[in-house]
């Protein structure tokens, strides 16, 4: 690569911009104020001939900081795709040409935006070097299976195909786990009529036999250190022994709990031997095998059975769960037929509010079980008392609305499934007052056991969503969590069945070795999937704030003894959270830092205030805001002209002093576009425009120190479907300028 | 309370829904509804019914005989088959709501003055008397089903329709000396005679199983 | 085009002096400008229709249909079964239908039939006589035969129940069947789009026994033809027919509307439109005068 950066600018004058736009006008703005050493227009850029010329450049004259004014970033890509040179793309089509009305009366401010963003392209790249990727790590192909359940087993035998080692750990001395406890499960195929073998023990069978997967029972992690590529783990033995081994990824498939039905002592659990959880009735229906179930209570043959449906599940009170788990439905059917194996004659009913039977099969199993006699009645429960013939359930009919009962020699409690996922590293801590409070009513929690022993800054385990579930993007990148390289499956991510466990094992295998590869070959992981770019820090101008290792969303960055960060550049993301939260703004990317967005602020040309010619800029999500304002300009929905956007890897990479720079600079408004936030995120980066949020919350002291109004700056929640609203946020900021007045910091 | 119906009683005394599934015109079904309410919501005289067809398989199901078949419910089944069409189970609805009303009338718990079955019972005496409907036997039957006094009114009401009815000469005052009718009578009745004594057999012997 | 033959069940309602008898005098002109012959399956019964299941219980009324189609397959081999009334499609086709199900059915159905000394093999396709029209003709060839284009004429065409549920026509919709609307284009006149109650049920053999109910419901049909712009309603079935088109003065005398909208059979238009006369076409058997179609008749 050349020594000396040599600022190529080529302007596209296709899809219309030649047009709309005075190109030689544009040309003497790339050479002059952006210091292009090479100039050139072609009328179809990304056609071969065009992106040759381009080549021709970089190859024969040097040219190695690419600044490409045509369409926005999000299209041709393939076309404008260079290696070894630094590149940006000034999006003249959907951000200029397309977001402005057609008509001489805006020539004049089309123009000018235009030439803004040939400018601030020009100096965005000047500022970028090319990155070279990290080499922390090697390639290791292996993974961690935590979890010899079904959902471990699968993924332990779907890695090894691959030509990955495994190491599995389980906690238990057996493999198996719950669903190795099953008589049957669900039909996985078709005709979705009859229960089926489980399977597991033939995955058991092909763990035993695969040399590449070591199995370690009686075992738990004692320590994970390290990133992707690189964790080290400590395997401790009940005995007490520890070895340490090394892998590039881990899976944990840690399962779930059963939930403690002596929560419902108003359906005489633990009160009476006949009343059973779903869980338990599996262990009747084995030592039944095929025969006539027995009661437990006398060993009496039962010849009627009454399924309770979301027993202490979908329910808001005290010690029940508030979700519904998902896989109880089908269980119920399944159990039902255990019963009418035996004995067709038997009397199964099954008492739900709402039946769910989710997965391609799940309808037709309902119909099968309801071809087999199983009664389904819509009806709540309402308790379980003895009677002289057994068992009497109280409930609510919820077609005939009325109350009832019905007698049962067995009653099935179908509760639900809680996480085993570990301590929540983000849990509010108690406060003193709830701590005494609780130790007074003695129901001090039992500390949750730690599963992988992070040796993290930010915590020992995988950060929970809600209810004990490991928070995973789960409608983007279902299986990621928010530790990089490691990603959970099954019932500890959310309530499923077995053969949803099981594919969950499939995608997290999978993922799981795409992160060791990309680690290997020092590459981001999703969603900046390829990126070699990662944080770069200037230690001597740290002040050890911390507020990095605290921000950072993916626990990616420890300290050292002395509080400086070690940024674990593999378990990075690249959004750039550390970035936007250092006050010394020391961290940067190498094609995108404080000074790559700063450069862009820098050279919008603000006209003097007798101009009337505001400006307003926009810090757009690259991820949902900026495709919307894309998207809605392609479908006609046109915004102010005084905006100048800028894309940003995250809102959550926003650093404050482009603020102040650009309020002291003498821009009128500024305009924060990121993703939804809470518990129902849609941020690519989980924390990303929350932490903005936070910080954007504290600008208030800033605009007062300037004397201007709080208005002047305004941070939405953007959905990339907002192709209407988010070019109407632009103008609502417009009007509002309008309104309140020009700012006074023009010169 | 017919004979018959004291028998069923006694035999199905646990379960009115093995019951139904034997007995009643494609009652095998009615295990399968999954409860969703749609045929309710898509009879045209949905508001007219006690009891919804989604209630009347609960109430089988809850072992509700009694109620059931005294409903006037399925007499409001106009035949349009919407259910039918809509049952997401492919429940055959309409078939079900004639079985139960065809079972309660042959068991003698029809409601008292319930029209529908009157009227239908005079469709069937009508039909079978010649194998053909002669309508206007039918019509002057209909009218005074339910007396004379009730006759003489509902035929002044109706005397309009049948003035245009005979004007357009789609209504024949001939028809009453006798009218259309199949040739092979005899065949026709005792072919009639034997399939209701076959069906009447089978639910005697259910009966006695 | 060759002659197309079928085994015909004309129905109760078709006969001479009985309520749809003007629906088959103007099935017979259109069938000869389409060149079809109707053979009459000999002797056939009633198919108890959609009310005889009270007193009829299942397997008699199985038998009565069996009855036409052992006559059918005896008299008329090899001829597809057609019948223009709905409720006598939709027995008979239910019938066979059920009994190719249940061999025990079949098998006590056959019992009974020997009675009348007949054996039923149920190997024969039945179809509405729309299907014949719309399946075996199509509408182009419905359309060459057009003498008189019924233009300017705004119809709702009211599908009703059961010609369309629960086995309807191949290719539509139960919620919004278009044949009517297509034919009615075909023929030169004008459907009306977004007729609400197309489907609606008019009360069918109800209208005796719950006059008040049906009629409430038939209101709600001819008021949706009135709002669509219609002048006239046409229809595949004689118990729609009858229903919509007999109580309009009890309906305004109860509501208080103005109703007098003419009701017709697909055939009716068909009859005209292929410049046959008013006889031919049985507009002497409307009720409510289809004057449109007596001035294009007369023309």
């Amino acid at each position: 690569m050349a020594d000396e950066k040599k600022v190529g600018a080529y302007i596209c004058s296709g899809c219309g911009i030649g047009d709309r736009l005075n190109m030689k006008q544009l040309e003497m703005t790339a050479t002059r104020d952006g210091k292009a050493k090479v100039c050139k227009t072609h009328d179809f850029l990304c056609s071969k001939a065009g992106v040759q010329m381009i080549q021709d450049d970089i190859d024969n004259d040097g040219v190695n900081q690419l600044a490409i004014a045509a369409c926005s970033r999000r299209a041709k890509v393939e076309a404008f795709n260079f290696s070894d040179v630094s590149q940006t793309r000034i999006n003249l089509r959907e951000g200029v040409i397309w977001a402005r009305p057609e008509g001489d009366e805006h020539t004049e401010t089309t123009q000018e935006m235009a030439d803004d963003y040939v400018r601030m392209g020009c100096h965005e790249v000047k500022a970028m070097t090319v990155p070279t990727g990290s080499d922390e790590q090697p390639l290791v192909k292996s993974v961690l299976v935590v979890g010899g359940g079904i959902t471990g087993l699968t993924a332990a035998v779907e890695s090894f195909k691959t030509g990955y080692s495994v190491t599995l750990v389980e906690k238990s001395g057996a493999l198996g786990g719950m669903a190795g406890d099953l008589y049957k499960r669900v039909p996985t195929r078709a005709p979705y009529a009859e229960p089926e073998e489980t399977g597991v023990a033939e995955l058991i069978e092909a763990v035993n036999a695969a040399d590449g997967i070591s199995v370690h029972l009686n075992t738990t992690v004692t320590k994970t250190a390290g990133a992707p590529g690189r964790f080290e783990i400590d395997l401790s033995t009940e005995s007490g022994s520890t070895e340490t081994t090394t892998v590039g990824a881990i899976v944990q498939a840690s399962g779930m709990k059963a939930y403690d039905a002596n929560q419902l002592p108003e359906f005489a659990y633990g009160k009476n031997a006949d009343v059973v959880t779903n869980v338990e009735l599996e262990a009747l229906a084995k030592a039944a095998n095929g025969g006539s179930m027995k009661r437990p209570s006398d060993g009496k043959e039962i010849k009627s059975v009454t399924f309770i449906q979301c027993a202490g599940q979908r329910s808001e009170k005290e010690g029940h769960l508030s979700y519904c788990s998902g896989f109880c439905c089908n269980t119920s059917i399944k159990q039902a037929m255990y019963f009418k194996e035996s004995n067709p004659n038997a009397d199964t009913t099954i008492l739900f509010t709402d039946l769910r039977t989710p997965g391609a099969g799940g309808e037709d199993f309902y119909r099968s079980g309801q071809k087999k006699g199983i009664l389904f009645s819509k009806g709540e429960v309402s308790e379980v008392v003895p009677s002289a013939e057994g068992l009497e359930v109280k409930f609510n009919d919820l077609i005939l609305g009325e109350e009832t009962s019905m007698q049962a020699d067995l009653v099935v409690l179908a509760t639900g499934q809680v996480p085993n996922s570990g301590p929540d590293p983000y849990a509010a801590v108690p406060t003193k007052e709830e701590k005494e409070a609780a130790e007074a009513s003695n129901t001090v929690e039992i500390s949750v056991e730690s599963i992988l022993n992070l040796d993290y800054r930010q915590g020992t385990d995988l950060p929970h969503l809600s209810n004990g579930f490991t928070d995973s993007h789960f409608i983007c990148f279902p299986y990621e969590t928010r530790r990089t390289g490691i990603y959970s499956a099954g019932p500890v991510r959310r309530p499923m069945d077995t053969l949803q466990a099981q594919d969950d094992a499939m995608g997290a295998a999978l993922k799981a070795i795409q992160s060791a590869e990309n680690a290997g070959q020092g590459r981001a992981a999703h969603p900046r999937s390829g990126d070699l770019s990662y944080p770069l820090f200037r230690k001597e101008g740290c002040t050890q704030c911390k507020r990095c290792t605290v921000e950072c969303p993916f626990g990616a960055i420890n300290e050292d003894e002395r509080g400086f960060p070690q940024f674990n550049e593999s378990r990075c993301r690249r959004c750039g959270t550390c970035m936007g939260a250092c006050p010394v703004r020391v961290i940067s990317f190498d094609n995108y830092s404080v000074d790559t967005v700063g450069n862009q602020i820098k050279n919008v040309d603000i006209p003097d205030e007798f101009d009337e010619k505001p400006r307003i800029l926009v810090l757009a999500c690259e991820n949902d805001a900026y495709p919307a304002l894309d998207m809605g300009a392609k479908n006609g929905y046109h915004y102010s002209q005084w905006a100048r956007v800028i894309p940003v890897r995250c809102l959550g990479s926003v650093n404050t002093v482009w603020l102040t720079d650009a309020l002291s600079e003498g821009y009128d408004g500024v305009v924060l576009m990121g993703c939804q936030k809470g518990d129902d995120y849609q941020c690519h980066f989980v924390k990303g425009s929350e932490m903005a949020t936070m910080r954007m919350s504290k600008i208030a002291d800033t605009l007062q120190q300037l004397n201007l109004e709080e208005e002047r700056v305004s941070t939405y929640e953007v959905a990339i479907t907002d192709i209407q609203r988010a070019p109407q946020l632009i103008n609502d900021m417009a009007d509002t300028i309008e309104k309140i007045g020009m700012s006074p910091f023009k010169f | 309370m017919s004979e018959l119906n004291i028998a069923m009683v006694e035999k199905y005394r646990n379960s009115f829904l093995h019951e139904v599934e034997a007995n009643v015109e494609e009652g095998d079904w009615v295990k399968m509804c999954m409860q969703c309410g749609v045929c309710s919501g898509s009879c045209p005289l949905g508001s007219h019914w006690e009891h919804s067809p989604q209630k009347l398989f609960m109430m089988i199901r809850a072992g509700k005989r009694e109620e059931v078949l005294s409903s006037d419910s399925m007499w409001m089944c106009t035949s349009c088959y919407n259910c039918v069409v809509r049952c997401p189970r492919e429940v055959p609805i309409t078939h079900i709501m004639h079985g139960l009303a065809s079972y309660a009338k042959r068991l003698g718990l029809v409601p008292k003055g319930q029209q529908t079955a009157k009227f239908a019972q005079h469709f069937w005496d009508n039909l079978v008397k010649k194998g053909r409907v002669n309508e206007l036997k039918l019509g002057l039957n209909l009218y005074f089903m339910n007396g004379f006094a009730e006759g003489v009114k509902t035929s002044l009401k109706m005397k309009d329709i049948g003035l245009g009815m005979l004007k357009t000469k789609r209504m024949s005052p001939m028809e009453i000396f006798g009218g259309h009718k199949v040739k092979d009578l005899d065949g026709f009745q005792a072919m009639v005679k034997k399939a209701q004594e076959i069906e009447t057999a089978r639910i005697e012997k259910n009966m006695n199983a | 085009m060759a002659t197309k033959e079928y085994s015909f069940y004309p129905g109760c309602s078709s006969q001479k002096g009985a309520s749809s008898s003007n629906y088959l005098i103007s099935v017979n002109s259109m069938c000869e400008e389409l060149d079809i012959k109707l053979n009459h399956i000999p002797d056939w019964n009633c198919c108890s229709a959609s009310i005889g299941y009270a007193s009829g219980g299942e397997l008699p009324r199985m038998a009565l249909s069996a009855r036409n189609i052992a006559l059918s397959e005896e008299h008329n081999p090899g001829q597809e079964i057609v019948a223009t009334c709905a409720a006598c499609w939709l027995a008979t086709r239910e019938t066979s239908e059920r009994l190719s199900e249940n061999s025990d059915l079949m098998a006590e159905t056959n019992e009974a039939l020997a009675m009348a000394g007949l054996k039923l093999k149920n190997e024969t396709p039945i179809k509405h006589m729309v299907e014949v029209l719309i399946e075996d003709f199509g509408y182009d060839a419905i359309g060459a035969k057009v003498k008189k284009p019924l233009e300017g004429i705004k119809i709702a065409g009211y599908v009703g129940c059961q010609t369309n549920r629960p086995f309807g026509i191949e290719g539509e919709s139960f919620e919004n069947p278009k044949y009517l609307d297509k034919l009615v284009e075909t023929l030169g006149a004008e459907p009306i789009d977004n007729y609400d109650k197309k489907v609606q049920c008019c009360g069918g053999a109800l209208a005796f026994s719950e006059p008040e109910k049906s009629q409430a419901m038939i209101k709600d049909i001819i008021e949706a033809a009135y709002d669509g712009g219609a002048e006239m309603i046409v229809t595949p079935c004689p118990v729609c027919q009858m229903n919509v088109e007999v109580y309009q003065d009890q309906i305004n005398a109860k509501y208080g509307t103005k109703f007098n909208m003419p009701v017709t059979y697909y055939s009716t238009l068909m009859s005209v439109a292929y410049g046959r006369s008013a006889k031919d076409s049985a507009l002497d058997g409307q009720i409510i005068r289809a004057t449109r179609l007596e001035e294009i008749a007369a023309k």
